[in-house]
């Protein structure tokens, strides 16, 4: 910005009505809208971290290419035409079964003769919308819980996190393979399994939050003002104590999706044959042996290339949300 | 309040939730479609006197905290009832694959620790070179890769292709020097996410202690550099590193599982996911049970030696 307070065609310059001023960043501006430019201001400082605008864009493609793998019907009418997967995922025998990678079939074929390019493509609908879907439920679930025992305390405190400590005592993966055995397999009970197992660790993180910003003077402020517990809680305290909740729970989508995987190659998520990428590896034993690299190699690689991805978005969220907090101190707490 | 009221605190805290967690598992079965006995069937028919009998046996007449009760009092005498597919007990099935999994997953942890502890020392203390940098996108990395697919991956590469590794567990006594050679394999595999984390939880413990006045006090001493780190630093960000490595033991756990299916390791892992497709349900109650009961004392364990080895704690 030059000095000089003439503008270019000789007129008095006068500053800070620009719609895009320059100087102004969104950091100045936050002292006027606290609520809104707190996430304006993360958005700045997350566009900053090469790295974790790497990993979205690679998020942003494989997502795209999931939506775009296959035509997607609705009740009878296409609503997606488009066809990136050369064949279908699902048909067996369109080549001869375990061809090497060529210009037909980039990825090769597995033991039933289907296409391993357009299986993996394909995947990307399960393994992604399993991760997104379930953490979300699990943070529908998990954050109402843990704010209303740290807010209410008391025996509902009580009763809620003694629930929340019995469940911690299974781990992750067992505690969902053991859902998953009870209620069996498919879809929506994978699904269901990951958030019965995943809402208490959001319930626990909020809960410390909780406890902590109740105690702050714009709460007791609010109450003076006659505001209800449920406006407070809903207005001024869990918008103060979320920012860990999603920086958690961004890092979990890699979780979610590495277990819902790893169900897969047990036998114990979807149905068997699906072509989920961690489905697709359970054969992977056998065809090793044989040589058949690339039914192991392709399907896992794109679960380590959107993990790897979605944990860069999870450090660069944590750095703009909570900028004093370590990552693994996120990780510690699984 | 000493350590030792503090000990026997946090051990009578666990009981609420051992007991908790005995509902759980019991009550995770009953919700199983179906009656208790089709499973022991197997869903194949049978006589309604049959049908009566294991009714009788398996006390489903009596009120549902009855049967709770029973099977707890059998439960505490380590009497999970017999298989569903053999007549051998569930016990006897656990006690010979409990072994295989402690031995890889000791075999696991033990790499974790002396390659995530060194490596996050080395980051920490040259911060911001490439060696920080280095080891960062490794472990990043290495808490990305599905372990299941390391696993095939280390199996394709040593076992096919270079033909070093044997594909199958040797037929040999655990301890013998076949399936230790065997273990490589399978406990590189196992390690290396933990071994991700120990790296960046060292690395960070150790930054922090580097910040501490007693730091530079030691240096203006005329300490030299290793004697510092080693001797002071280390020591002070074990502390941190020591409590969450007793945690791990989830997380090892949770591999084991999925790891022992790859390298057909006969541990307990393999025996969950075998009876849970063969529906053998009283192991599944027990394998849980057991595994449950490993991270709640585990996690017991951790709290008491967080408080034995920093004094400054308050409880």
């Amino acid at each position: 910005m030059p000095r000089n307070p003439l503008d270019g065609r000789g007129r008095l310059r006068v500053r800070g009505f620009e719609s895009d001023d320059a100087d102004g960043d969104a950091e100045a501006a936050a002292a006027t809208t606290p609520t809104t430019d707190r996430w304006r201001r993360a958005w700045t400082r997350f566009r900053r971290d090469h790295a974790a605008v790497a990993g979205l864009a690679v998020i942003a493609v494989m997502a795209l290419l999931a939506v775009f793998a296959r035509p997607i019907e609705v009740s009878g009418v296409v609503v997606q035409p488009v066809a990136l997967a050369p064949y279908d995922p699902g048909a067996s025998g369109i080549a001869p079964a375990y061809r090497p990678p060529s210009l037909a079939h980039p990825f090769g074929t597995d033991w039933a003769g289907r296409d391993v390019f357009s299986r993996v493509l394909y995947g990307g609908r399960y393994s992604l919308s399993i991760g997104v879907i379930a953490v979300s439920l699990a943070l529908l679930v998990g954050v109402p819980l843990g704010a209303v025992a740290g807010y209410v305390g008391g025996w509902v405190d009580e009763t809620i996190m003694r629930l929340v400590d019995v469940l911690y005592a299974f781990p992750f993966l067992v505690l969902a393979i053991a859902l998953v055995a009870v209620f069996g397999q498919g879809f929506w009970k994978l699904v269901g399994a990951l958030v019965a197992v995943g809402w208490i660790g959001y319930a626990r993180l909020i809960r410390g939050e909780v406890l902590g910003v109740s105690e702050r003077d714009y709460v007791l402020a609010a109450r003076a003002l006659g505001a209800s517990d449920r406006r407070i809680l809903r207005r001024h305290v869990v918008p103060n104590a979320i920012a860990p909740v999603i920086v958690q729970a961004t890092l979990n989508v890699g979780t979610v999706v590495l277990s819902a995987a790893a169900l897969g190659f047990l036998g114990l998520g979807l149905q068997p044959g699906t072509a989920e990428w961690g489905s697709m590896l359970s054969a992977g034993r056998d065809t090793l042996v044989g040589g058949e690299w690339w039914v192991t190699v392709f399907p896992g690689l794109a679960v380590f290339l959107f993990v790897l991805s979605i944990n860069l978005v999870g450090d660069g969220v944590r750095d703009a949300l909570d900028p004093d907090a370590d990552t693994d101190t996120y990780r510690e707490a699984r | 309040m000493s350590l030792r009221r503090y000990v026997l605190r946090r051990t009578l805290l666990t009981l609420p939730i051992l007991l908790g967690v005995s509902v759980l598992t019991f009550g995770l079965v009953k919700l199983l479609p179906g009656t208790p006995v089709d499973y022991v069937l197997q869903f194949q028919e049978a006589t309604p006197e049959l049908r009566a009998a294991l009714r009788a046996q398996y006390h489903l007449d009596e009120p549902i905290w009855n049967q709770y009760l029973l099977w707890l009092s059998d439960v505490l005498h380590l009497d999970f009832g017999d298989r569903v597919v053999s007549d051998r007990s569930v016990t006897a099935a656990i006690a010979e694959r409990l072994p295989e999994t402690l031995v890889l997953g000791g075999a696991a942890f033990l790499i974790a620790l002396l390659v995530g502890v060194p490596t996050g020392v080395v980051a920490a203390v040259r911060r911001g070179t490439f060696l920080d940098e280095g080891s960062r996108i490794v472990a990043l990395a290495g808490i990305a890769t599905p372990n299941f697919w390391l696993g095939l991956l280390l199996l394709l590469l040593f076992g096919v292709h270079l033909d070093l590794a044997p594909v199958i567990p040797p037929v040999a006594p655990l301890l013998a020097p076949e399936s230790l050679a065997f273990l490589v394999l399978p406990s590189l595999t196992l390690g290396t996410a933990s071994a991700a984390l120990f790296t960046r939880l060292t690395r960070s413990a150790v930054t922090e202690q580097l910040r501490q006045e007693y730091v530079r006090a030691a240096r203006a001493r005329g300490l030299d550099e290793r004697t510092v780190i080693v001797k002071h630093v280390l020591r002070n960000s074990l502390v941190s590193v020591v409590t969450v490595a007793a945690v791990q033991i989830a997380f090892l756990l949770d591999g084991a599982v999925v790891i022992e299916r790859v390298f057909s390791w006969p541990g307990l892992g393999r025996l969950l996911v075998r009876a849970i497709l063969q529906r053998d349900f009283p192991v599944v109650q027990a394998v849980v049970l057991l595994v449950a009961t490993a991270v709640v004392v585990a996690n017991l364990l951790a709290d008491v030696l967080y408080a034995w080895l920093d004094p400054r704690i308050t409880y």
